[in-house]
């Protein structure tokens, strides 16, 4: 039976991101044309002439009026065709497919670097507020969260790379010497590892430890500070007297009892940082020359690409959704007072 | 005392604040022998809790023991390591806390809960921990318990939940029980059967038991001694047969004095009962003409918890019946009455009185307020009806009822702003300060925001918010539930006296039978949703004809006199 309520819930949820998106469509698609500049002069050349710019905009469609373009390209989008990037010819579906792994790769890993630091860090601090343990913790995330992305990327890439010369270059998701593993989950560390090639694996994982500890280190900040202030709630809670009371060990009332309460809070910001890092990050990508959808993103934006930026902007629309989705299913496995009330 | 259990000799307790230390607890002596009770009666701040949380070192990081000594069974607890002492809490010493439902962890489930701390104390292992988990669930007889053992906190009742804390702290048969104020918030019914199982449980397991209360009644009335705190010291320690009859210290005695009781008026509450008293007076009986107020077969039914989305609602098809939760009740109050409507949480008062002051919108039935049906104004739009200005309510809670960055002036002030068509604020001012007088708010409070006010103070700016605009109906949403007793009979006393004076009605909400017996003109006792019992208010407490009724009177504390 709760299942039942919880499995519903689940179902709601998916129904109520249905009219958002369909928001979205409609946005981006006004939005891409509000933007100045012109396709059809950008793909003819600085060369060409106001006839052979005419001619390409009819070719490209973009003399129709508005809502023949709009009907077509919904059309289009319900038959799973997000369009033709002009600048590289390429189907948008296909690019991204292709950079979203890269980009989705990268953030994972930097949110899993962050968490593993972050979340001690804050049980640590929250344990002993204002000590040394949590002047370092404060002192770390106001410099990782203070420093621009792209400041720390360099700084790691002349330690490591010029200096020490402990890492590969900063040049994409895999050393020249090494070939792509056999694509199953787009991800290369993943893909190594089920074709059996540790070689591979050891590469891509060399080249992903800068990037994500660059992106780690901004994004400690929010971690830490909400483990932290959520740690410290949890603890001064009445039931975690009761439980001092019975005498239970340390180790029950931080970690089963005070934790997995204090948890909750953590699991949205988790959610809303990997969201906000999954857009953000071009900065670090283009450091790295990280093949990701970032990059693909401004570089769109920047010639009027209007299919690409669609594209990306509903991809993205869709995994925030679909994240959204899985924060809402952790926190109905988490906290067994979800779902029962409205 | 060489036969007691746990001495306290000497205890003083400090705290570190951004104000430097504070002494909490002073000088504090206290024992407890084998099978004995105590009681330890205060005020809040007089520090009662405190001493109870040294004695088993639970105090927060700021505060320490910093003098005296704690002995328990010959261990010295002031100064035992931390291990000692995390053996001794829940094994020998184990605590029952006021607000059952957060002194739960709200995602484990109960039964998980009871393991742990049986797992803790080695009284389990993990093959058997579940069965003794049910079998304590069964002792605080909690019904069904094999189901109730993957219960959440708040799936259960308040009541239910003090039961599971009550078998957590008996888990390990430990030889000294602390509850602290364990029935506070609870119902008067659920007050007994909790005191009841806690004194039956202690007797049969030959523990010893420290109650600490602000209720002196229910001190006199479950323990054999009692201590009396005030300001962290002990003023008085008596047997509990004489600390009523014959209380020695001036503040005991103003406690005794202060504590609602059978056969004392209103007046009497007070420390100094020579004022003279206008309520004393004979009301005068306004029989003739129409009522105020006429609420006519009033009903409000909640439809049951909304599953999330259209889709799930047809998916399951079979719709409950929406649950009454006022189940067409009628009365009437005249002008210059005091109606009480007394009941336990969950009978349907609050959501009358949030109906008359049409704050919810009705299922069916009217509401007459000076002839006029208010009952059909839809809710939303109330708020711009001229009557509004005539309806006002006082809230249960003085703290959480007042905007935090409103001082006591602005908060008086604000109906005048909204319903009373003021703009101009030295036209504010002078009503403000006329009323404040009125409730005896000294002028130099009324700039004070609400962190700065104790109490009480905050408990009279409540009450001058809604008498500023001189109301003819004031519903009184259980105003005194939140204070000390003392405090208490300065605000009851404040309120009749109010009422002399502007010559309002009052709908007093209420699950305190006495307080109505002494306020009220006539009373109403509801039970889920409906009234069972309707007569004046002394002869509903002296007399009661409904075996409900009778069932609360009973369930009354009754302090040895």
């Amino acid at each position: 039976m709760a299942l039942g309520v919880k499995s519903r819930l689940i179902l709601s949820r998916l129904a109520q991101a249905l009219p958002a998106l369909a928001g979205i469509v409609v946005v981006t698609f006004i939005l891409t044309r509000a933007l100045p500049g012109d396709p059809a002069a950008y793909f003819a050349g600085p060369a060409a002439d106001a006839r052979s710019i005419a001619q390409i905009r009819e070719q490209l469609g973009l003399d129709r009026p508005l809502p023949v373009q709009f009907l077509s390209y919904v059309t289009d989008l319900l038959q799973g065709d997000l369009g033709r990037s002009i600048s590289t010819g390429q189907p948008v579906a296909e690019a991204l497919m292709q950079r979203l792994p890269a980009s989705l790769e990268l953030t994972l890993f930097a949110l899993l670097l962050s968490a593993l630091i972050a979340i001690p860090l804050g049980v640590a601090a929250a344990r002993r507020p204002d000590s040394w343990v949590d002047q370092a913790c404060r002192l770390l995330v106001t410099a990782g969260v203070s420093l621009p992305t792209f400041f720390t990327g360099l700084l790691l890439v002349y330690v490591f790379y010029f200096i020490l010369g402990w890492a590969p270059p900063p040049l994409g998701r895999l050393d020249l010497i090494y070939l792509s593993p056999p694509q199953v989950t787009g991800f290369f560390t993943i893909d190594a590892l089920l074709d059996r090639d540790f070689a591979t694996f050891r590469a891509a994982l060399a080249q992903l430890v800068l990037p994500a500890m660059t992106l780690a280190l901004f994004t400690l900040a929010p971690i830490a500070r909400m483990t932290r202030a959520s740690m410290i709630q949890a603890l001064g809670s009445e039931f975690i007297r009761t439980a001092r009371a019975s005498g239970l060990s340390e180790r029950r009332i931080v970690y089963t009892y005070a934790f997995r309460n204090a948890m909750l809070p953590v699991v949205t910001t988790l959610g809303m940082v990997f969201s906000f890092m999954l857009g953000a990050n071009v900065l670090v990508e283009k450091v790295f020359a990280w093949p990701g959808i970032g990059s693909f993103a401004v570089e769109a934006l920047v010639v009027s690409d209007y299919a690409a930026v669609q594209g990306f902007v509903l991809a993205m629309a869709v995994l925030f959704v679909l994240l959204n989705l899985l924060i809402d299913v952790v926190y109905t496995l988490a906290d067994p007072r979800v779902g029962m009330e409205g | 005392m060489s036969g007691s259990l746990l001495q306290v000799e000497n205890l003083t307790v400090e705290f570190r604040t951004r104000n430097g230390i504070v002494r909490a607890v002073e000088r504090v002596d206290l024992s407890v022998g084998r099978g004995e009770t105590l009681a330890i009666v205060g005020e809040s701040g007089s520090g009662k809790s405190v001493t109870s949380y040294a004695v088993m070192r639970i105090l927060d990081s700021a505060g320490s023991i910093a003098q005296g000594s704690v002995m328990f069974s010959g261990i010295d607890v002031a100064n035992a390591d931390e291990d000692t002492m995390a053996t001794l809490r829940g094994r020998e010493i184990s605590m029952v806390f006021q607000n059952p439902r957060l002194a739960l962890n709200p995602i484990r489930k109960i039964g998980r809960q009871i393991e742990d701390v049986l797992i803790r104390h080695v009284q389990a292992t993990h093959n058997n921990a579940k069965q003794k988990a049910i079998e304590l669930l069964a002792k605080v007889r909690i019904a069904r318990p094999e189901e109730r053992y993957d219960a959440y906190p708040f799936e259960l009742s308040g009541g239910m939940c003090q039961r599971v804390v009550i078998a957590l702290a008996l888990a390990c048969k430990p030889r000294l029980l602390i509850a602290d104020e364990p029935t506070t918030g609870l119902d008067v019914r659920t007050q007994k059967a909790v005191m009841d199982l806690i004194v039956e449980l202690v007797a049969e397991q030959g523990m010893s038991m420290i109650l600490i209360t602000h209720d002196l009644g229910l001190a006199a009335a479950y323990c054999e001694r009692v201590i009396v705190m005030e300001k962290g010291r002990v003023v008085e320690a008596a047997s509990a047969a004489s600390v009523f009859k014959d209380p020695q210290e001036p503040y005991t005695k103003r406690l005794v004095r202060a504590t609602p009781r059978p056969g004392v008026s209103l007046r009497d509450l007070l420390p100094d009962p020579e004022i003279p008293y206008a309520a004393q007076t004979p009301r005068t009986e306004s029989v003739e003409g129409q009522p105020l107020l006429e609420v006519r077969d009033l009903v409000k039914s909640f439809a049951p918890a909304q599953s999330a989305s259209l889709l799930s609602r047809f998916m399951n098809k079979s719709v409950a019946e929406p649950a009454r939760s006022v189940d067409g009740i009628s009365f009437t109050l005249a002008k210059g009455e005091t109606l009480g409507l007394v009941g336990e949480s969950g009978c349907g008062k609050s959501t009358t009185s949030a109906m008359i002051m049409r704050l919810l919108d009705p299922t069916s039935g009217s509401i007459f307020f000076a002839g006029r049906d208010i009952g059909a104004i839809p809710a939303r739009s109330f708020a711009r009806d001229a009557d509004r200005a005539r309806l006002q309510l006082v809230f249960q809670d003085p703290t959480d009822s007042l905007n935090p960055r409103f001082t006591a002036a602005r908060a008086i002030a604000d109906p005048l702003y909204r319903l009373g068509g003021v703009t101009r604020a030295d036209e504010a001012r002078t009503a403000v300060e006329e009323i404040a007088k009125m409730v005896g708010l000294p002028h130099d409070l009324l700039d004070r925001f609400p962190h700065q006010l104790s109490g009480g103070q905050k408990a009279r700016v409540g009450i001058a918010r809604a008498m500023v605009l001189r109301p003819d109906l004031v519903v009184l949403d259980e105003p005194t539930a939140a204070l000390d007793v003392s405090v208490q009979a300065i605000v009851l006393n404040l309120l009749a006296d109010l009422r002399a004076e502007l010559g309002m009605s009052y709908l007093f909400v209420s699950h305190d039978l006495q307080v109505v017996r002494m306020l009220c003109d006539r009373a109403l006792v509801m039970r889920a949703g409906r009234i069972v019992e309707e007569g004046s208010a002394a002869a509903v407490l002296e007399d009661p004809q409904h075996a409900y009724t009778r069932e609360l009177v009973s369930a009354i504390p009754h302090p040895p006199l």
